[in-house]
C-alpha cells in the first residue's frame, strides 16, 4: 500500500520425493526493512530461500521483483537480479583467500587478466568497512567459522544487493560479532537495501526486526509487524498450538540439575591435552551427571571433547573409563567403551547427506557390529520409525534422504544414531545450534531424561541459559584452557559463567 | 502430524525413478537399433551343443569388461578409482601362460590350476599394493593405481619376455573361450561373481558401509567404520577381479600378449560404472547398474562391426554414443530439455532463462 515491495512471491509450491516443502507461500519484502523469516524446522524457510536464490525451481507459483514477473533460473541470475544470500552453512571454497572468496565469479580484470592486486585491495577496504581485522591474502579455511560467516556477508553486501538474505548468519557468532553484524544490517537498510532475516534467537529478531513472515508445515501462517505479536504470541504461532506446550520452553528446569549427580565415575581426564587444540585439563564425568562446556566459539570445547572421543589424539595426560586407564586409538575404541560423539558440523562430520534416514540412524549402531552381521531390514525400520516417532523428525519417512532434510531434523537423526547405540556417555557439541526453538526444548528435555536415565552427558554450547539449565557442572573454557569448573548450585547465573570467560581475557 | 504428504507414485513413474531405468532403456535402443541392420541380430540357436547368436557373444565377450567394472564400481564407491586394472589384466594373463607354456603338461587340470593361483596370488599382492598406498599412506587413488597402470605393463612384458605366449591347454581353454551346459563359460562364470558380489555387498553390511566411507568419509570415521580396512580391501577385490578377467581373455586367445591385453580396460570399466549411475564422487553404487553399463559398452562395440563402421571413425562414433548416452542420464539435461519443450510451447519468444530475459506475465 505505503510503498510496492522489492520482492513478492505468490503461490510458491516446491516439492521434494517424498515431501511438500512448500504449499501455497505468499511473501512480501519492502525495500528498507530488516523482514524475518520464522517457522520450525522443516517449515520452509531454507526452502523459500533457496526457491528465492534460485536453487531449486519451484513447481509452482510466481516470484515479482521489482514489479516484473521474473524466473530465476539460479544462483548467478539471482544475484545480477540484486538478491543475494548469505546461507548457514558458509558456502565458500576453503582452500582460496579470501580476497578470492569475495570476488569469486567478478574478478576485477586489467587486460582480460584477473588484477590480483586491485583485488585484493578491493578486498581489503571492504573488509575495513565492516570493521574486521582480516588478512584477506590468508586462505579461507585458516579462519573460524564465525570470520568465515563474515566474510560470506562481506561478499554478499558487495555484490550491490537489492535484496539480502541471511540465512541463520548468527548462529555461529559470538555476541560482539552480532553486533557488528547488526551495525552493518542498519546500515545497508537505511541505505534501502531488503534484508530478510532467518534466526532462531527470537532476541535477536525483536533487536533488529521490523517485520516478520511466520511459516509453519510448508504453509504461510501470517505476517506481522514486530509490535503486533510478543515472544510468546510468536512462539505459539510458530509451533502452531495456542500457547500450547509453552510450559516445556520455560525455564524452571534449573533446579532439577542442582543435585549432585551420586552415579560413579564414568570417565576421567588428567592433564588430557592436545598440542595446539587445548592445553592439560582434568575432567571427571559421572554417571547420570551432565557437564556443561561453556566458552566462546573456538575457546577449546570441541578440542577438548574430541580428545575424549579418540577423534583426536591426545599427547599428553591420561583418560580413565570406568577406572581403568585407557588410550582411544580412534572413535572406533571410544564406540567400543560406550561413548557417543554428535558433532557440530553436521553436514561434514556427522550425516551422510545422499544415505535416507533410516541408513544414516543405523549407521554407528552397524558399524559397531561390523558388516557381517547386518542388522536386517525389519529392525533398522523399526529402530528408524521408533526414533522418527519419538524425536518428531519431519518428514516421518525412513526413506527420505537426509540432506533433504532441514538443519533441526538432521540433527535429531544425528542423535538418533547415536541413542541406538545407548552410549553411557553422550557428547554433544552444540546440538541446538541453528535449531528452533520448539526442537531446541525437545532436544533438552531428551537430555535431560537420558541423563535421569544414568547417562552420563557432556553439553557443550554457546547460549549459557541452556548450558544452566541442563547441567550439573559447568567447565568454562577460555584460549584452549579450562579455566574453572563451576558447579551449578542454584545460584549459578549466566552473568557469573560470563565473568569467567572474560575474567583475564585480552578483551 | 507430518509435514509430509508423500507424493503417491504411480507404478509407471516408479519404473522411470528407478536408477536402472535409463541404463536399461539405452541398452534397449542399442539392441533394436542393431535389428535394422542385422534381421536375425536376436536370434540365438543351439548348435553342436552350444548357444550361439549375436546376443550371446555380446555376453560372451563382455564378461571381461563385467567383471573389471564389477570391481571398480566398489572402487569408485568409496571414492575412489583404480587406473591399474588394465596392466592386472595383462599380468594375470601373462602369469598363467607362462606357467602353463613352462609346464611338462600343459593339458592337466593341475597345471591350469596352479596357474590360476600364481594369476590371482599375484593380483592379490598388486591390489594389496594398490590399497595400501590408497588407504593407509594416503596417496590420491588416482596417482596411487597410476604407477601400477605405468609400470605393470611393463612388468606382464617382462614376464612375457615381449613376446606372445600362446598356450594349448584344454582345460584353460574353458574359462575364456569354453563352454558349459550350453553357455560360454566366462558369462556363467562372471554372472556368478556378480551374483556372489551383489550378496556380499546386499545381504551384508558391507554396501552400507562402502556408501557411507564414499559419501562421507570423515563422518563415516567418527561413527566408527574401520574405513581404512574397507577402503584397502575394495582395491584387493577390483585387482582380483582384473585377474579372473585377463585369464578369460588371455584363455580365450589361448595366449598372452603383455602389450595388448587389457590395454585401456579401466576406461570402459570406468564408463561402464557411470554409465550405471554410479556417481565419481563415491556413495552410492548399483551393481546391476554396473552391469548393464558394461553390456553397453560391448553392444556398442559389436553394432560397430555388424553396421560397418569404417575402423578408423569407430571411436568417432562410440565417442558420440557415449556422450549422448550420458546427457539422456543425466536428470538436469533432462529437466532443462523438458524445460525448453514445454516454453517453447507457451512462448515463442527468447528460450535464455534468466531475469534479463523477463518473460511478460500470463
Amino acid at each position: 500500500m505505503r510503498q510496492q515491495p522489492v520482492l513478492e512471491v505468490r503461490g510458491i509450491r516446491k516439492e521434494f520425493p517424498g515431501v511438500v516443502a512448500l504449499d501455497g507461500v505468499d511473501f512480501r519484502l519492502f525495500p528498507g526493512e530488516v523482514h524475518a523469516l520464522l517457522g520450525e524446522n522443516g517449515a520452509g524457510k531454507s526452502t523459500l530461500i533457496k526457491v528465492l536464490t534460485g536453487v531449486h525451481p519451484a513447481d509452482g507459483g510466481e516470484v515479482v521483483l521489482a514489479g516484473d514477473r521474473v524466473r530465476i533460473a539460479g544462483p548467478l541470475q539471482a544475484q545480477q537480479a540484486g538478491i543475494s544470500t548469505v546461507y548457514q552453512e558458509v558456502n565458500l571454497c576453503p582452500n582460496l583467500s579470501v580476497a578470492e572468496n569475495i570476488f569469486i565469479g567478478r574478478e576485477p580484470r586489467r587486460f582480460g587478466l584477473i588484477d590480483w592486486a586491485g583485488m585484493r585491495r578491493r578486498a581489503a577496504e571492504l573488509v575495513r568497512e565492516l570493521d574486521l581485522d582480516i588478512d584477506v591474502s590468508t586462505p579461507l579455511n585458516s579462519h573460524s567459522i564465525a570470520v568465515q560467516q563474515l566474510v560470506a556477508i562481506v561478499r554478499a553486501v558487495d555484490l550491490s544487493a537489492k535484496v539480502l538474505i541471511l540465512d541463520e548468519p548468527t548462529s555461529s557468532l559470538d555476541r560482539d560479532e552480532v553486533r557488528r553484524l547488526f551495525a552493518v544490517m542498519r546500515r545497508l537498510r537505511d541505505q534501502g537495501v531488503a534484508i530478510l532475516f532467518v534466526t532462531h534467537f527470537l532476541d535477536q529478531i525483536y533487536e533488529i526486526c521490523d517485520r516478520m513472515t511466520v511459516l509453519r508445515n510448508g504453509r504461510l501462517e501470517g505476517e506481522y509487524l514486530i509490535n503486533e505479536l510478543n515472544q510468546v504470541q510468536l512462539v505459539s504461532r510458530m509451533i502452531g498450538a495456542e500457547l500450547a506446550g509453552l510450559d516445556r520452553l520455560g525455564g524452571g528446569k534449573r533446579s532439577e540439575r542442582t543435585a549432585p549427580a551420586d552415579g560413579a565415575v564414568f570417565l576421567e581426564a588428567d592433564g588430557l591435552t592436545r598440542r595446539g587444540a587445548v592445553e592439560p585439563y582434568d575432567l571427571a564425568i559421572r554417571s547420570g551427571e551432565v557437564i556443561g562446556l561453556a566458552g566462546l566459539l573456538g575457546s577449546g570445547r570441541t578440542e577438548a571433547a574430541r580428545l575424549l572421543f579418540g577423534a583426536d589424539q591426545s599427547d599428553g595426560g591420561t583418560l580413565r573409563i570406568e577406572g581403568a586407564k585407557t588410550a582411544l586409538r580412534g572413535p572406533r575404541d571410544a564406540i567400543a567403551h560406550g561413548i557417543a560423539f554428535c558433532s557440530e558440523n553436521r553436514k561434514t562430520e556427522g550425516l551422510v547427506g545422499e544415505l535416507t534416514v533410516r541408513e544414516n540412524i543405523v549407521l554407528a549402531l552397524q558399524a559397531s557390529r561390523g558388516w557381517t552381521r547386518p542388522l536386517s531390514r525389519t529392525v533398522q525400520e523399526q529402530y528408524a520409525l521408533r526414533w522418527i516417532r519419538a524425536l518428531d523428525i519431519r518428514p516421518d519417512n525412513p526413506e527420505a534422504l537426509v540432506r533433504n532434510l532441514s538443519g533441526g531434523n538432521q540433527q535429531k537423526v544425528l542423535l538418533a544414531r547415536w541413542l541406538i547405540t545407548d552410549p553411557k556417555l553422550l557428547i554433544l557439541d552444540e546440538p541446538t545450534r541453528g535449531i528452533d526453538i520448539g526442537a531446541k526444548a525437545e532436544i533438552q528435555k531428551l537430555v535431560a531424561n537420558l541423563a535421569d536415565d544414568g547417562m552420563a552427558v557432556l553439553f557443550i554450547s554457546a547460549e549459557l541459559e541452556e548450558v544452566l539449565r541442563l547441567s550439573h557442572r559447568v567447565g568454562v573454557l577460555r584460549d584452549h584452557r579450562m579455566v574453572a569448573q563451576l558447579d551449578n548450585d542454584g545460584e549459578l547465573t549466566p552473568e557469573h559463567v560470563m565473568a569467567t570467560i572474560a575474567s583475564g581475557a585480552d578483551r | 502430524m507430518s509435514t509430509a504428504t508423500a507424493t503417491a507414485a504411480s507404478p509407471v513413474k516408479a519404473v522411470i525413478r528407478s536408477r536402472l531405468f535409463w541404463p536399461a532403456a539405452v541398452l534397449t535402443v542399442l539392441l533394436v537399433a542393431n535389428l535394422a541392420f542385422t534381421p536375425d541380430f536376436f536370434s540365438v540357436h543351439l548348435q553342436g551343443g552350444h548357444l550361439y547368436g549375436s546376443l550371446i557373444d555380446i555376453l560372451h565377450f563382455g564378461a571381461p569388461l563385467i567383471l573389471v567394472s564389477l570391481g571398480m564400481t566398489l572402487v569408485i564407491a568409496t571414492g575412489g578409482i583404480d587406473l591399474s586394472v588394465g596392466s592386472t589384466v595383462a599380468i594375470s594373463g601373462a602369469l598363467a601362460c607362462l606357467h602353463i607354456s613352462d609346464s611338462s603338461d600343459p593339458g592337466s587340470v593341475g597345471t591350469v590350476l596352479t596357474a590360476l593361483g600364481i594369476a590371482l596370488g599375484a593380483a592379490l599382492v598388486l591390489g594389496t599394493v594398490n590399497g595400501v598406498l590408497v588407504a593407509r599412506v594416503g596417496v590420491q587413488p588416482i596417482i596411487a593405481t597410476l604407477i601400477l597402470m605405468v609400470a605393470g605393463r611393463g612388468v606382464a612384458q617382462l614376464i612375457t619376455d615381449g613376446q606372445i605366449i600362446t598356450v594349448t591347454s584344454d582345460p584353460f581353454k574353458l574359462i575364456g573361450g569354453g563352454y558349459w551346459l550350453t553357455m560360454p563359460f566366462a558369462i556363467l562364470l562372471s554372472a556368478l561373481v556378480v551374483l556372489a558380489t551383489v550378496l556380499l555387498t546386499r545381504f551384508t553390511a558391507l554396501g552400507l558401509l562402502l556408501e557411507s566411507v564414499g559419501g562421507n568419509p570423515v563422518a563415516s570415521r567418527l561413527v566408527g567404520i574401520r574405513a581404512m580396512r574397507l577402503v584397502g580391501l575394495v582395491y584387493v577385490f577390483s585387482a582380483l577381479c582384473a585377474a579372473l578377467a585377463g585369464l578369460m581373455v588371455s584363455s580365450n586367445v589361448s595366449a598372452a600378449d603383455g602389450n595388448n591385453a587389457g590395454l585401456w580396460i579401466e576406461l570402459d570399466a570406468i564408463l561402464a560404472v557411470v554409465l550405471g549411475g554410479t556417481s565419481l564422487n563415491g556413495g552410492r553404487f548399483s551393481i546391476g547398474g554396473t552391469v548393464l553399463g558394461a553390456l553397453i559398452i560391448q553392444t556398442l562395440s559389436t553394432t560397430v562391426y555388424t553396421i560397418g563402421i569404417p575402423p578408423e571413425t569407430t571411436l568417432v562414433f562410440k565417442a558420440f554414443v557415449v556422450i549422448a548416452v550420458c546427457l539422456i542420464q543425466s536428470p538436469v539435461f533432462r529437466a532443462k530439455l523438458a524445460a525448453r519443450g514445454t516454453r517453447t510451447r507457451r512462448t515463442t519468444r527468447s528460450h535464455a532463462a534468466g531475469p534479463t530475459n523477463r518473460e511478460v506475465g500470463a
